[in-house]
């Protein structure tokens, strides 16, 4: 069932909480880069838009998430455990041994996971593979991808582009990330890639910008590619890597704060600033 | 045979990572080198090489996350006359551009440096997916390549020197997490295809490289106390393998164990086992991460679990002396 607006814009928060949590608890991970995908994940998974079943994850009919930016692995476990596709503290094993909430997603281990990623590139042309397999099957589901902005330097994200658009795949959305960061920098400086939405229009792609971390927007977004008809759909989601807790990173000096935890001394203020 | 047992660490302390001191050395040695230019794939701070990057912002660049685009730009500049040197993670170097290492790299035989970092499990929590647990033997796989795995922060310092004055396609492989001593303070002693004996031993010849050979010498040492003489050889280079010791391992001591953090296909083990078949079968067993990828964990959890041990380096000691 469908969540309201309000209901989505607190698990929302939840989700974010959930986020520092448990990477604080590891140790390690990547808590920036979970944030800013927290409105599209909470609104896939909780505002109607992918059919799943817990029960029968591997249900073939199911609307296929795929988490290309596989190191944001805390949000797609956020969401999941949420949901209950495992029990909701598995959460805090995220990345210790024998937990199958690996650092990065591990389809093999963790139901609900669709896709094992972590090198990146490679989940729209996985994208792809599934939107075909629908289409070879007469099937109606819906195929997801999310990217980082600094991933889509890899170039096999434009194979698949290109192939997507050849294949006229409108059961197909790509959701970018665009949080205007990567590893060593700003986005804009490692490798701008402005116009990311220019790109995949020209590729032959429906797009559509807005802001990532507005769930009003998210929704509407979200609604629309669904309309789309004969073209696979860019959604450009422009967000802000950290978000929830850009007070806590601006006063922390690091506006990135890539691939690394919050210390526990920092944990009730990054807490108290999600809400 | 190369290397003095003098330059080994007496005591077994914790050193930089070889990923640090690889770093540390390029930008040492950046001026040395003027026609070297170096290149990153948006993992800079993690390969080390940001360092040289700040020293030699002109001779620096950072070409976003695309592995292929990367290697194929190696070859490019080496083709127009440069020593071009790229690194990334171990396993996206090798795995994601490696028809760009066949065709734009080792095919034409330029002048590239390849450097993998985070080789192997003992990276810890990020898991499988970071892991280069097959570029030993991938990279073994390119026609013309050096193949270098050293074992500690003085080793991995001479490797990099070394690699720099060699002429022709070389993979260096370094990891992320400090690692013990094996070398003494000081330049140790490197040299391409040289094996470098760390101790004598007549029993059994324990053979290792990377993170593998402190377990090696520490399983000596206890093995010594059950009156077994194990020699071990640091193998910093398993291509060219150093036949020379090989045959002397054979022959001399009777029992070999190869030991690598790497898949048991292709690495290490595969290159001394397809000589010593040859120079003078002997028996030999294996430590290594067997057919399997790795996951997430702590480093010293990991180590453990996979057997990265001096524990399973001396069973498989026992092992070998008890076939012959
Ligand atoms: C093929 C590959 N190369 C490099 C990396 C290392 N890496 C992990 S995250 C990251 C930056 C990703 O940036 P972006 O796509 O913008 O995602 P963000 O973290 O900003 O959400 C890099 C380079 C990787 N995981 N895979
Ligand atoms: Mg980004």
């Amino acid at each position: 069932m469908a969540e309201s607006l309000e209901e989505l814009r607190a698990r929302a928060q939840s989700v974010r909480r959930d986020i520092v949590r448990m990477t604080t608890e590891a140790g390690s991970g990547h808590p920036s880069s979970s944030l800013s995908a927290v409105e599209f994940m909470t609104a896939i998974y909780f505002g109607g838009f992918l059919r799943y079943d817990v029960k029968n994850p591997h249900w073939p009919d199911r609307d296929r998430f795929i988490l290309s930016k596989g190191h944001a692995a805390p949000v797609l476990y956020a969401v999941l455990g949420q949901a209950g596709f495992f029990p909701h503290d598995q959460i805090m094993t995220l990345r210790k041994l024998g937990s199958p909430l690996e650092g990065h997603p591990n389809m093999t281990r963790l139901a609900g996971v669709e896709a094992s990623t972590g090198s990146l590139g490679q989940g729209l042309s996985l994208g792809v593979g599934h939107a075909l397999a629908a289409r070879v099957d007469k099937k109606d589901f819906h195929t997801y991808v999310m990217t980082g902005d600094g991933e889509l330097g890899e170039g096999q994200v434009w194979e698949a582009a290109a192939s997507a658009a050849k294949y006229k795949l409108d059961n197909l959305t790509v959701i970018v990330d665009r949080n205007h960061f990567q590893q060593t920098g700003a986005s804009e400086d490692v490798l701008d890639m402005d116009p990311i939405d220019g790109k995949f229009a020209a590729f032959g792609w429906h797009t559509q910008a807005l802001q990532g971390n507005d769930m009003e927007e998210v929704l509407i977004a979200l609604k629309r590619a669904r309309a789309v008809k004969g073209q696979p759909t860019c959604i450009l989601s422009l967000t802000r890597k950290g978000q929830g807790i850009l007070k806590l990173l601006t006063k922390l000096k690091d506006e990135n704060y890539h691939g690394k935890p919050l210390a526990p001394k920092d944990l009730d203020e990054a807490l108290a600033e999600i809400g | 045979m190369a290397g003095a047992s003098s330059s080994v660490a007496t005591k077994r302390e914790i050193g930089k990572a070889t990923r640090d001191a690889f770093g540390r050395t390029l930008e040492a040695l950046g001026a040395d080198y003027p026609d070297l230019v170096v290149v990153d794939a948006d993992v800079s701070n993690s390969t080390r090489t940001e360092w040289f990057g700040k020293k030699f912002p002109d001779r620096f660049f950072n070409i976003g996350i695309a592995e292929s685009n990367l290697v194929g730009i190696a070859g490019g500049l080496a083709s127009s006359g440069k020593m071009s040197l790229v690194s990334s993670f171990a396993a996206f170097i090798t795995c994601n551009a490696y028809d760009q290492l066949r065709m734009s790299v080792a095919y034409p035989h330029l002048n590239v440096k390849i450097v993998g970092s985070h080789a192997g499990i003992s990276i810890g929590e990020d898991g499988a997916s970071q892991m280069g647990i097959e570029d030993v033997s991938l990279a073994c796989s390119l026609p013309g390549f050096v193949v270098i795995v050293p074992a500690d922060e003085e080793s991995a310092k001479a490797a990099t020197k070394a690699m720099l004055d060699h002429k022709g396609p070389v993979y260096l492989r370094v990891g992320r997490p400090d690692v013990p001593k094996v070398y003494a303070a000081g330049p140790a002693p490197f040299a391409i295809g040289k094996a470098n004996q760390l101790r004598d031993g007549s029993s059994v010849t324990l053979i290792a490289n990377g993170l593998m050979v402190a377990p090696c010498l520490d399983a000596a040492e206890a093995l010594a106390g059950e009156g077994i003489n194990a020699r071990v050889l640091d193998m910093h280079t398993v291509k060219p393998i150093d036949r020379d010791a090989l045959r002397k391992a054979a022959v001399e001591t009777g029992a070999i164990v190869v030991a690598e953090e790497h898949l048991a296909h292709g690495g290490l083990g595969s290159v001394v086992a397809m000589n010593v078949a040859e120079l003078k079968p002997v028996p030999i067993r294996y430590v290594n991460l067997g057919d399997q990828f790795g996951e997430s964990g702590s480093p010293d959890a990991l180590i453990e679990k996979f057997g990265m041990t001096a524990a399973k380096v001396a069973a498989a000691a026992r092992e070998a002396i008890a076939a012959k």
